[in-house]
């Protein structure tokens, strides 16, 4: 059996099982599936830049991801005038007070010579830049959590179109979050890189997974910024709205026409306007990431990766071409995670969690196969149908177990609630499969 | 009067809460930095590890406590911590006989033996949630309190309380007890200087006989001691939830990377360094600040410098500036 047949088999099979749930369960889940695994197979792709290709070991993920669903709320929804003029200005004067005060602690550390003298105004700067950034920044945030808490207490976003609703360019603004939310992950990353990007393997994963509890202890927390854990909802979207289509008769007579529920038709109508934007977004960066991969540059990425030493002999300059790396990777991520808070409608930073949004894409990764774009794709929808479905099937499982015993006893109801923890141990389980029987993936590197 | 009033303030909000985080932390660091030193990865699953043994007293104190069995004032969970020790040494065990040790023959390089250990961390993790549950179990009875507040008030006249939570006590006296057993086990013992000259130079250790299977299994027979130990503290101090112990990880690993990884007594300096940072930069300053200063300077705010829930950057910045400025950590690593 040819390479390119057994690949094609693979994803036949993933869409087979797709589709099998369509049939068995409702389409409405076989396109959510769908479009999550698209999503998915981005993040993938993201990771797949920065550990197959060269070799960085990022668990931060879940940081990136976090910051594009930032992003979304900041693009997409309607600033809030009274909260920009309580305290907008302020914020931003703190904020730039807070960064001016880490520079000239940087510029001090490389300017003066090394001893006391440096160390001493280090710690001054840093301290008196810290309670001058509360000062200013305190109350700002205090006028803008003000304006009415239950609804807004917070900056908002830049999307001026929103209120009007005139919807087609209020929806333009969803779609623009998505790019931003990739930009604004490039730049935490940027900033990440260039302190923890020399460090060896494992501190480095220890690095990122601190940076991304820290991003999200701040989205959880800056309510003027985010709104915290009383999470943003009703984020403009790119498809139309359920209610909207139900309401306009000609889509109802199509509906009909064509023998299905108008309800279950907007529902899955939206779904698939979601399929073809993520389609198109995944499809761009797969034929960008191959281009990579077969270009001089993704050769060298690889002998980077492969001997960093031999790499650095023939005049590649690693440190940088890590940070690009790391950057492009993360920025990626932050495209998905925009995609993810568009798709929700909402942003909720309670629900950020890092075994769901880091290590399950590194399983999606290795399973897939690391360094191959297609393997990370491939595996992105297999983990992620399975992350879904291992819930229904671990329940039937313990059932099917369990009818012996008779109803109502303790051991009968335990098992039956714990089955929704199968599927942490079952992506453990295929984790360790994977990397002990067959450790390139499904779709191995050429 | 207000000065001690001050102290005893910044004792009871500050030090008391900072020594017993600072050992449970300190047990943890340990576990990962023996695990660095011998089996030369960082373990993913170790908060975990310690999620999975803290269970096993938790099932353990709740059968005892249904039969009747109690230890009086102190609580029940110090019987069960022997048993959960040896349920974790079993698991530690199988697990490495069944994952560990074929990359361990492999020789595979480290970072593939961080991402089994993730694979590690998914099923311990899972198995910890389908046995006891994904929720807060509460385990802890006996006496709450060593010094109660308003004891304290009494006996000595100040306006401010001290308490000691006896679990706070225990944490502390049972944490002092693992490390000088550890000490005196790496030092005197042959087993434990075999292991220290395992970490230090394998090549030499095998050439003096030393069998390295051996070796690795008295770690994981330690490591599951220590982590046991550390989450059971940890979940009579404060709660027992799976989540929590993985949220742990990352002080966790802060502390044995600040100290040094591999070095034990680096481990117990990092813990104690990162827990008093924590406490310190989240802790409300106000109560004793008001009592320090002339009434005209007291602060009108909290006096807080971050909101406590920062604290995982704190131990994260601590951490970057170490890495940063001494990368081998305060006390140069890999040797235990």
């Amino acid at each position: 059996m040819s390479e390119s047949v057994r690949n094609t088999g693979l994803f036949a099979i993933v869409a087979g099982l797709i589709l099998l749930t369509g049939f068995m369960q409702s389409w409405n889940s076989a396109l959510f599936i769908l479009n999550m695994g698209l999503i998915s197979a981005i993040m993938a792709i993201g990771v797949n830049l920065q550990w197959g290709f060269a070799g960085l070991f990022n668990v931060g993920v879940m940081g990136f991801v976090a910051l594009g669903g930032l992003a979304a709320v900041l693009v997409a929804m309607p600033p809030v005038p009274e909260a920009w003029s309580g305290g907008g200005l302020g914020v931003i004067l703190g904020l730039l007070l807070g960064a001016a005060t880490v520079f000239a602690a940087v510029m001090v550390m490389s300017k003066m010579p090394k001893g006391r003298a440096r160390t001493l105004t280090v710690i001054v700067v840093l301290v008196g830049g810290f309670f001058l950034f509360r000062a200013v920044f305190d109350p700002s945030v205090a006028a803008i959590e003000a304006v009415n808490p239950a609804a807004t207490g917070y900056l908002g976003g830049l999307n001026v179109f929103a209120a009007e609703r005139t919807e087609l360019r209020a929806d333009l603004f969803a779609l623009l979050s998505w790019p931003v939310g990739g930009l604004l992950a490039a730049g935490a990353a940027w900033l990440i890189g260039k302190t923890a990007l020399g460090l060896r393997s494992d501190y480095l994963a220890i690095a990122t997974l601190g940076i991304a509890e820290i991003i999200i202890a701040v989205i959880k927390n800056e309510d003027w910024l985010s709104r915290g854990v009383k999470n943003v909802i009703g984020i403009p979207r790119p498809a139309p709205y359920e209610i909207t289509l139900q309401n306009t008769p000609e889509f109802v007579n199509r509906a009909t026409a064509m023998g299905l529920d108008p309800v279950i038709a907007s529902t899955l109508y939206v779904k698939l306007v979601y399929t073809f934007l993520f389609l198109v977004v995944l499809l761009a960066l797969l034929w960008m990431a191959q281009k990579a991969l077969h270009s001089p540059w993704g050769r060298m990425m690889r002998a980077i990766r492969d001997n960093e030493v031999a790499a650095e002999a023939m005049g590649k300059d690693v440190t940088r071409r890590h940070l690009q790396i790391f950057v492009l990777g993360s920025a990626i991520c932050g495209v998905a995670g925009a995609m993810i808070t568009t798709l929700d409608g909402q942003l909720t930073p309670g629900t950020y969690q890092p075994l769901r949004f880091t290590f399950l894409i590194w399983v999606m990764v290795i399973v897939g196969g690391s360094g191959n774009n297609f393997g990370a794709v491939l595996g992105a929808f297999l983990i992620w149908f399975l992350w879904i479905q291992v819930e229904p099937i671990g329940l039937w499982l313990m059932q099917l177990i369990t009818s012996g015993l008779p109803d109502g006893s303790g051991l009968k109801t335990h098992l039956i609630d714990a089955a929704a923890h199968m599927r942490l141990l079952t992506m453990g389980i295929i984790l360790l499969v994977v990397l002990r029987f067959s450790p390139r993936g499904l779709i191995p590197e050429k | 009067m207000d000065l001690l009033n001050a102290l005893v303030a910044l004792s009871n909000f500050v030090l008391i809460p900072a020594i017993a985080y600072g050992s449970q932390l300190a047990l943890g660091a340990l576990g990962v930095t023996m695990i660095y030193g011998i089996l030369r990865f960082s373990n993913f699953a170790h908060g975990d590890t310690m999620a999975f043994g803290a269970m096993i007293a938790v099932l353990v104190t709740w059968w005892m406590q249904s039969v009747g069995i109690s230890l009086g004032p102190l609580p029940t969970a110090l019987l069960a911590l022997p048993f959960a020790i040896l349920g974790c040494m079993a698991l530690l065990l199988v697990t490495d006989r069944l994952v560990y040790r074929f990359y361990r023959e492999q020789k595979a390089k480290p970072v593939i033996l961080v991402i089994v250990s993730m694979g590690v961390m998914f099923i311990f993790n899972g198995l910890t949630r389908f046995i006891i549950g994904p929720g807060d179990q509460r385990f802890v009875d006996g006496e709450r309190f060593i010094i109660s507040a308003r004891e304290f008030k009494a006996m000595t006249g100040l306006k401010e309380g001290l308490a000691i939570k006896t679990t706070q006590g225990i944490t502390v006296v049972v944490a002092v007890i693992c490390v000088a057993l550890l000490f005196w086990f790496l030092n005197r013992t042959r087993t434990g200087k075999s292991m220290r000259a395992y970490s230090d130079n394998e090549d030499l250790a095998l050439l003096s006989g030393i069998n390295p299977e051996r070796v690795v299994m008295y770690t994981w027979l330690i490591v599951a001691a220590l982590a046991t130990t550390a989450g059971v503290l940890y979940g009579l101090d404060k709660s027992f939830r799976p989540f929590v112990y993985f949220q742990l990880l990352l002080p966790i690993f802060a502390s044995a990377i600040v100290g040094g990884l591999g070095n034990p007594l680096g481990a117990i300096a990092g813990g104690f360094l990162i827990a008093f940072s924590e406490v310190l930069i989240t802790y409300a300053w106000k109560k004793v600040l008001v009592y320090m200063m002339p009434e005209a300077l007291e602060p009108s705010g909290l006096a807080q410098l971050l909101s406590t829930d920062y604290k995982f950057a704190v131990s994260f910045v601590i951490l970057l500036i170490v890495l940063l400025f001494r990368p081998t950590g305060l006390f140069k690593g890999q040797t235990i």
